[in-house]
């Protein structure tokens, strides 16, 4: 049996479901499959808590919106994508809205607006603090109505199939019963989502690894502006559960050990005790999260047995506040670290938590690769340059999936060829079935449990390429990682079972983590200057002559690497310096 | 040394065993530890080759349910110190068929979700210019029932869904009233004949369990109930009146 359809989505998080719906709506005679590891209503997105960024008030402006997010990427922003995003995102929250997203509501019936990190004006919506939850939730029961949208759920996507530089389906297997299947298409969109899971302490869910950049990776898509990796500067000790942004958007401060607002010592602004727009807890996650770092090394943070933390203080917003607003947080303070927000401090440090990088895109999801497509987080169109203000990536998962789910509709229509790929594919799809029939499932013996080679990684990671790194620091981690390919090779498998293997699906997300950990190291090891996100110690300011572009990284089919440095494109803001607070 | 607590697991593998077993595995006890937590560390550190489903760890995916000492729960939210001194059972969520392991198949429920429609039906779409209109208020009428994970506990709790596996079920009821109690919405009359019929809300006997076992507040029971009221209403009316005046 051949499954084949004319539009296959890798991910049923908030970018695969909206291009779902858009290639339903762009074309009723395709048929449109969702293949998703997880149940799609479980996907990430679920997972966003505080708001999602579009211009409506009467006082705000698209051009704001967009210098907002130039400015806070610090320059890399593709400034014609960000155009074609703080316009379209508007049209797709009231679109969600129409679909039944529970919005919060000024008093009038009008949908809400709050601040947000690094924006000048109030325009990020929500749905009190589980905005995420609700736009999947929406997005996926609305997907429900199109009879033409079939799913796969539960099925792990393995590899891209390639005939001729045109990608034209996937390998994929079912965990349920272990049955591996291609699955031929005309276009394929990637929507899997970040790789938060590289590093050892992230907000991200366990699904977070990475697959899609890999797999894009692997079949000789290139892929963009992997070193920059954002901190969240409040996640929970421990566990990395998020405190999202909007707790200081609704007031909170972050103090230091001696109950000290310490961003007033990093040029972030002046304290006061309401929220002023991009300034003190309202600046952009990168600079916070280096404050934090500084903050340490002066030695006013607070020890614990969970490392460095600081204090965000939500005690003065009083328990209406926090009960309409801020719900979740206060529901996950409780459980999390037995601590009540309405009385007490909340322990916080900065957490990895998103991918600026991801598969090298055009404004319309197309990457490279004929017939290959991506949205979401896993892409890189690059709205975000070096560094992502909070609330645009929700917004982002709604344009760019619409974006990519209509290119890949009038790809789909038009192609000429057959889907199902001539005996090139084939051979394909049986190579991979003996990768995982026999190397992985039937590996035998082997040294090292999997985590063993998981754990090394993450902390390859955080040592080498964290906040601040440098070219020595770079150097040793790509040294690490490949030593730990060459683990990986030979760590044991002891499950042999076809039946919902979850040790296999731990195998292949820890070899797409691999892949993609070294995209980022090496990626930062090259870009030698410090923007956004990325600062390097060795090279601490921005160099605009040398790096005012986006780094392509590619593997040859020999497996070395290869990079470009195209320009960034500017329309109509020059770079400049980056001001907060004043 | 960390004391240690024993998570006492069932197992089930299709292609060995005939029947589920147990397997006791020794576990830290750390404070901060969900029960979670606990299975991962096995995974991770003593057998590989157990299968359960996690993904978020923060209690809003809805993949981890399990029964925990007979209840069911979210293992991401049931600390091992709060049901020390062990051992911990843990097995799969009850009423489900077992897949493997811990992980239980859902596609029932899956099925069932389409059927009672669960988008908003409008008789003429406005265009996408602006926003309907909702007052805080009108939020509030649906709001608790928007809050459902689908994480599946409701199901395992629920007597009738044990006999009945026709039965549309907690979460599913409860979404159609989300979608019913909307103001932008106006397709109730459509949800109407699935939520009224044999297997629909007439088969809830109240026990309430549902609305108990719902780790974030919903209250299933409460939306059947209410419905129940308004269906009957309905077939009143649909007796009483003359049609075209209903
Ligand atoms: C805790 C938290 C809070 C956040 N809050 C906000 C916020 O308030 N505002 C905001 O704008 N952004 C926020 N973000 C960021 C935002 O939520 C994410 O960037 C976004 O949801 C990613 O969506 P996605 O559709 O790209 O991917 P996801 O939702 O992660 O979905 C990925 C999909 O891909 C599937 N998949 C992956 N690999 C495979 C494979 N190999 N085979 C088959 N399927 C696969 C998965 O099953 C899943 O369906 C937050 C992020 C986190 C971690």
């Amino acid at each position: 049996m051949t499954l084949s359809h004319d539009v296959v989505i890798v991910g049923g998080g908030g970018a695969g479901l909206r291009a779902a719906i858009a290639v339903a709506e762009s074309d009723p005679r395709l048929s449109v499959a969702v293949v998703s590891k997880v149940y799609p209503m479980r996907s990430h997105t679920v997972s966003a808590e505080g708001g999602a960024a579009a211009a409506i008030r009467s006082d705000d402006s698209l051009d704001e919106h967009a210098h907002d997010t130039i400015s806070g990427g610090d320059w890399l922003c593709d400034q014609a994508a960000v155009e074609a995003f703080v316009k379209e995102a508007p049209e797709e929250l009231l679109r969600l809205e129409h679909w039944g997203c529970p919005w919060s509501r000024e008093p009038d019936g009008r949908v809400a607006v709050r601040p947000f990190g690094g924006m000048r004006k109030m325009r990020t919506w929500f749905a009190a603090d589980k905005t995420g939850f609700h736009l999947l939730h929406t997005l996926f029961q609305t997907s429900l109505k199109y009879e033409r949208i079939d799913r796969y759920d539960e099925w792990y996507v393995t590899k891209l199939l390639v005939d001729d530089g045109r990608v034209c389906g996937v390998v994929a297997f079912e965990l349920m019963s272990g049955r591996i299947e291609a699955i031929t298409a005309k276009a394929v969109i990637l929507c899997t989502g970040g790789c938060g899971r590289v590093f050892p302490f992230t907000t991200n869910a366990a699904i977070k690894t990475g697959d899609g950049m890999a797999l894009a990776y692997r079949a000789g898509a290139p892929l963009k502006d992997m070193e920059f990796v954002q901190y969240h500067p409040t996640g929970l000790p421990f566990t990395g559960i998020l405190i999202t942004e909007a707790a200081r958007a609704e007031g909170g401060w972050l103090i230091n050990k001696d109950g000290y607002r310490y961003l007033q010592d990093y040029d972030l602004g002046t304290p006061s005790p309401k929220p002023v727009l991009r300034s003190m807890e309202l600046g952009p996650r990168d600079r916070l999260s280096q404050a934090f770092v500084k903050e340490a090394e002066k030695g006013r943070t607070v020890d614990t047995p969970h490392g460095q933390v600081v204090h965000l203080d939500l005690r003065h917003l009083g328990s209406t506040v926090i009960d309409t607003k801020l719900p979740f947080v206060r529901e996950l303070c409780l459980s999390y670290e037995h601590v009540d927000p309405v009385r007490e401090l909340i322990p916080v440090r900065p957490v990895v938590h998103y991918m600026m990088g991801g598969v090298h895109t055009d404004i319309h999801g197309a990457t490279p690769m004929e017939g290959l497509y991506a949205a979401g987080e896993v892409a890189c169109v690059s709205i975000n340059g070096a560094n992502r203000l909070g609330s645009n990536s929700l917004p982002e998962l709604l344009v760019f999936g619409a974006r990519a789910g209509q290119a890949a509709a009038a790809f789909a229509s038009t192609a000429v060829h057959g889907a199902q790929g001539g005996a090139a594919v084939r051979a394909q799809v049986e190579d991979e079935r003996r990768r995982l029939e026999h190397d992985l499932l039937g590996r035998d013996g082997g040294k090292e449990p999997i985590s063993a080679v998981r754990e090394e990684m993450q902390a390859t990671m955080e040592d080498g390429a964290g906040i601040y790194r440098s070219g020595e620091s770079l150097a040793r981690a790509a040294d690490r990682l490949h030593a730990l390919q060459e683990r990986f090779r030979t760590a044991r498998l002891e499950d042999h079972s076809r039946t919902f293997n979850t040790e296999l699906v731990a195998a292949l997300e820890l070899s797409f983590m691999l892949d993609v950990a070294e995209t980022i190291v090496h990626s930062a090891l090259l870009r030698e200057e410090s923007r956004g996100a990325h600062q390097r110690t060795d090279f601490p300011a921005r160099d605009d002559d040398r790096f005012l572009a986006s780094s392509l990284i590619y593997r040859n089919a020999d497996g070395s690497r290869q990079m470009e440095y195209p320009p960034v494109t500017i329309t109509r803001w020059p770079p400049g310096e980056r001001v907060y607070g004043r | 040394m960390a004391d240690l607590i024993t998570l006492r697991v069932t197992r089930y593998r299709p292609e060995n065993d005939t029947e589920p077993t147990t397997q006791d595995y020794e576990i830290p006890l750390r404070k901060e530890w969900a029960v979670l937590d606990g299975l991962n560390h096995i995974k991770d550190h003593l057998d590989g080759t157990l299968s359960y489903r996690w993904s978020c760890r923060m209690g809003i995916c809805g993949s981890c349910g399990m029964t925990v000492n007979g209840e069911p729960r979210l293992t991401c939210a049931t600390f091992l110190e709060d049901c020390a001194p062990g051992p911990i059972r843990v097995e799969p969520l009850r009423n489900f068929p077992v897949i493997r392991d811990l992980v239980v198949e859902i596609g029932d429920f899956m099925r069932k979700l389409p059927q009672v429609k669960p988008w908003v039906i409008r008789e003429e779409e406005a265009s996408i210019d602006s926003e309907y209109l909702q007052t805080p208020a009108e939020l509030d009428q649906y709001k608790q029932f928007s809050m459902c994970i689908n994480c599946m506990l409701c199901y395992s709790a629920c007597p009738v869904y044990a006999l009945d596996k026709d039965f549309l079920g907690p979460a599913a009821i409860a979404l159609a009233q989300r979608y019913n109690l909307d103001s932008r919405d106006q397709g109730s009359a459509e949800r109407m004949d699935v939520l009224s019929a044999a297997e629909g809300i007439w088969s809830c006997t109240f026990v309430g369990e549902c609305t108990t076992a719902c780790p974030k507040g919903v209250d299933p029971a409460g939306a059947i109930q209410r419905y129940k009221f308004t269906a009957a209403m309905e077939s009143l009316k649909a007796f009483l009146l003359p049609r075209g005046t209903r």
